[in-house]
């Protein structure tokens, strides 16, 4: 068996496990750090498809921001040693019966579909073509979003400081 | 692409991540383990568009850019909930989903 196809399944196989770890576990730290395990998983396997600034972002911003900022947030609202109680049956089995029929028919569907792969030579991704994509206007330019989200990402900022400043 | 991994079995593990965090949604019942759901779907669905770009179209950037936005959403989204579970918290002292009821009837 190939080196790459190994790790491929060995980070399926991380990601499979800590993101049943993460909706199961009944101490919230571990299901942030369980959380965080996924994500790490999630970046390496864009490393694997040669996306090197994909992955850059995800571990910077999701395991290095969001995690930390869910830890906070568990550090702040719970005791550490708080234990959640059982589900009750009843969510429960609501909770698989979605979940498993869910995944099944998506399995059906992208079993029996048939992707046709393109021959077009794949180009190289570097951060050249990425800025200039990003930043551009004309075709292929993603210059409107890019603006877009910039201001989304300061009225979210300004918004979160607003309701979770202690009030007088 | 990768060598030797057909494309569905990322899609398999992608469908398995996004419905996992959708049972949890269901499942869970305090605010912080919803938001992690949140991710765990959000997460899933970036996987899909990678591979979607590197497998069908590798000679163009548009489904790693999709990704790159929702990360920047993902991001947005976790700050201002985060910020409304402290102000929750502080009032209620609880943030079960069962016990915030009081802007009801």
């Amino acid at each position: 068996m190939a080196l790459n196809v190994l790790m491929f399944y060995i980070l399926s196989a991380v990601i499979v496990i800590f993101s049943v770890l993460t909706i199961t576990s009944r101490r919230i730290l571990r299901a942030a750090f369980y959380l965080l395990c996924v994500l790490v998983a999630t970046a390496g396997f864009y490393f694997m498809v040669d996306y090197q600034f994909m992955a850059g972002v995800q571990l910077v911003l999701y395991a290095g921001g969001i995690v930390v900022l869910i830890i906070f947030s568990i550090l702040l609202t719970s005791h550490i040693s708080h234990k959640f109680a059982k589900p009750e049956a009843m969510r429960l089995v609501m909770g698989l019966i979605v979940g498993v029929s869910g995944f099944a028919l998506s399995t059906i569907a992208i079993l029996q579909f048939a992707f046709k792969e393109t021959e077009n030579a794949a180009i190289k991704v570097d951060m050249q073509a990425i800025g200039t994509q990003l930043l551009g206007t004309g075709k292929n330019g993603y210059a409107l979003p890019f603006e877009v989200i910039s201001v989304l990402l300061l009225a979210a900022m300004i918004g979160a400081i607003v309701v979770a400043k202690k009030g007088k | 692409m990768i060598e030797g991994i057909p494309m569905t079995h990322v899609l398999i593990v992608s469908a398995f991540m996004f419905f996992a965090g959708i049972c949890g949604f269901i499942i869970r019942r305090n605010m912080i383990t919803i938001l992690m759901s949140i991710e765990l779907i959000l997460n899933a669905v970036n996987i899909n568009l990678v591979v979607f770009n590197k497998y069908l179209y590798p000679d163009q950037l548009q489904g790693q850019f999709f990704a790159l936005f929702v990360v920047g959403i993902a991001a947005a989204e976790a700050s201002v909930a985060i910020a409304l579970i402290i102000n929750i918290y502080r009032r209620l002292n609880s943030i079960n989903v069962e016990q915030v009821n009081e802007m009801k009837y």
